[in-house]
């Protein structure tokens, strides 16, 4: 009974207004504008770069020198050699680059969704999880941006990697990148309260960061605290600096590319639902203050 | 999520007769247990500026997040162009262009930056939103600021790319939320004029929320929303009537003040 006016409304909307099907070119166009725009803000905020930059080398040049000494890293996979501390840690600081790029991405999306540019961004009629993996890639590409330029600078101070390390290391960086966004995507959604960047740096950042391998072996951790080697052993970023570290040299460590994967793939199915109209997510947090 | 298909419209259009450019059919929203909105319907025709009037807090901005889809409404039904923002998002959102409330421009990006990002949003090659941005910012006389930072630009002039941008597109609904604050009087009045010559012009439907009673003229439609309900829906002179008011002002007040205490119980409001 209720599919004749309904059928008789289709017919009307039919008659007067040709129906939309979004072709692919539409789907290229929008994520490439997406990734337009992430690159024109990256390019005025060269502060942003800058600093993206700083941080890591930071760490290479004083913290690993100091630590040079202190802390002797044996062969282990991937390396063939005796390596000194700065080789070691350098994969671990592209891992952090890339999760200060991802949670730095979500912090400014918690502050486009202030301002609005979310809203637009929202009110695009391509689906709403294309859009977010859209600006997902957005910031990959702008992390890679980062990554290679320390890898780069990194090259001068004696990490060289083999030169098809450079290559391999790409997938890695996409994949986790891709996770670390997700991540950050899933929290834009989450919390509302982001836009104070020195608690997300003290309650995210710092923790991942430091109950990973990134800085130290976790067969180190292991001998020195096992609860702690645990938490290194269920903490995602682990893989992610492992991958991009096996990667660098050229091999591929599958079991962290498939926790990589996995996580990244859960993150993202979290924040489309998060961010799914119908959900309610957004509606249950929002109300018209929130979206203001 | 099919099983939670909204009834059908209680009156169907006709097939010869084209969908209006809004068509609002029982919606309720409820923020936790605050109702900000309650059985609201209404309906925007073509080629008419709808003022949506209302207090603050009146459920304006909700009403906004719902047609954008910013969340789904449970109850009732949205349609543009007489396509459900649920069912057909793609169809709905594509004839939808909006003005929020909060700016919502890259100050860093320059006008015409701003524009193009906006039209690749909607599956516009940069070729084709580039000439589309110019004409665009042609008709809110702003063509000659195209390479200017949006951050160089007035209250006033922001306002105007914005209307720009969400015409880009091509919209046939267009939304606009308060657009007028914070402007001047001056500014105020050009902005009104400006979206008044678009709609003689290419024949859009207008909703355009305010509590700026002067924004209103003879000719427009007027939805009055207080707490999250219409408390009335015509012409200044029907609203005349059911204020049984002078003008418009008193009216107004008549509708969301005075009018209040008889109709609230009832309604469950807190």
């Amino acid at each position: 009974m209720s599919r004749l006016p309904e059928s008789a409304a289709t017919a009307a909307s039919a008659a007067s207004e040709p129906p939309v099907r979004l072709p692919f070119s539409g789907y290229a166009i929008c994520m490439a504008g997406i990734c337009w725009r992430e690159a024109l803000r990256f390019l005025n905020q060269r502060g942003r770069f800058l600093s993206a930059l700083v941080r890591p080398l930071v760490w290479l040049f004083i913290f690993a020198a100091g630590f040079r000494s202190v802390l002797g890293v044996s062969i282990i996979p991937p390396y063939e050699t005796y390596i000194l501390y700065e080789v070691y840690v350098a994969p671990g600081l592209v891992a952090m680059i890339q999760l200060f790029n991802g949670l730095q991405s979500s912090l400014s999306m918690v502050y486009d969704r202030e301002v609005g540019a979310m809203r637009i961004l929202l009110v695009s009629p391509y689906p709403r999880w294309f859009l977010l993996l859209s600006k997902l890639v957005a910031g990959i590409c702008v992390s890679l941006l980062q990554a290679y330029a320390f890898l780069a600078i990194a090259w001068f101070w004696e990490v060289e990697a083999p030169p098809i390390g450079y290559l391999t290391v790409l997938p890695a960086l996409m994949l986790s990148g891709l996770m670390l966004g997700a991540m950050g995507l899933l929290m834009s959604s989450l919390f509302r309260q982001l836009e104070n960047f020195a608690s997300v740096m003290n309650f995210v950042i710092f923790p991942m960061f430091f109950t990973s391998s990134a800085l130290y072996p976790l067969w180190k951790v292991q001998e020195s605290s096992l609860p702690l080697y645990y938490i290194c052993l269920f903490n995602p970023f682990t893989y992610a600096v492992e991958l991009i570290r096996f990667a660098l040299y050229g091999q591929f460590d599958a079991f962290s590319a498939m926790v990589v994967a996995g996580c990244a793939v859960a993150f993202l199915c979290a924040a489309i639902v998060a961010y799914d109209p119908s959900a309610g997510l957004m509606a249950r947090r929002g109300g018209p203050d929130a979206a203001k | 999520m099919t099983d939670l298909a909204p009834p059908a419209p209680r009156d169907p259009p006709l097939p010869d007769e084209a969908p209006p450019a809004l068509a609002v059919a029982g919606v309720t929203h409820a923020f936790g247990a605050r109702k900000a909105l309650d059985d609201v319907s209404l309906t925007v025709p073509r080629g008419s500026f709808t003022a949506l009037l209302g207090p603050n807090g009146a459920g304006k901005t909700t009403l906004f997040s719902l047609i954008t889809r910013l969340y789904d409404n449970r109850t009732g039904s949205i349609r543009v162009l007489g396509h459900d923002v649920r069912r057909e998002p793609a169809a709905a959102l594509s004839r939808l262009g909006v003005v929020f409330q909060a700016r919502t421009l890259d100050l860093d990006l320059s006008v015409m930056q701003n524009l193009v990002y906006h039209a690749t949003l909607h599956g516009i090659g940069f070729g084709r939103a580039k000439a589309r941005a110019l004409e665009a910012l042609e008709s809110v006389g702003l063509a000659d600021r195209a390479r200017d930072k949006v951050r160089q630009l007035s209250g006033g002039q922001m306002r105007r790319v914005e209307i720009a941008r969400a015409l880009m597109h091509r919209p046939r609904l267009l939304l606009l939320d308060e657009p007028t604050v914070g402007l001047d009087i001056g500014s105020r009045a050009a902005l009104v004029a400006e979206v008044r010559r678009l709609i003689a012009r290419e024949g859009i439907g207008v909703l355009w929320a305010t509590h700026i009673i002067e924004e209103i003229e003879a000719g427009d439609r007027i939805v009055v929303l207080h707490r999250g309900r219409v408390r009335a829906e015509g012409s200044p002179q029907e609203l005349l009537a059911a204020g049984r008011a002078p003008d418009l002002a008193s009216a107004f007040l008549a509708l969301t003040g005075a009018g209040e205490a008889g109709e609230t119980h009832g309604g469950g409001e807190a």
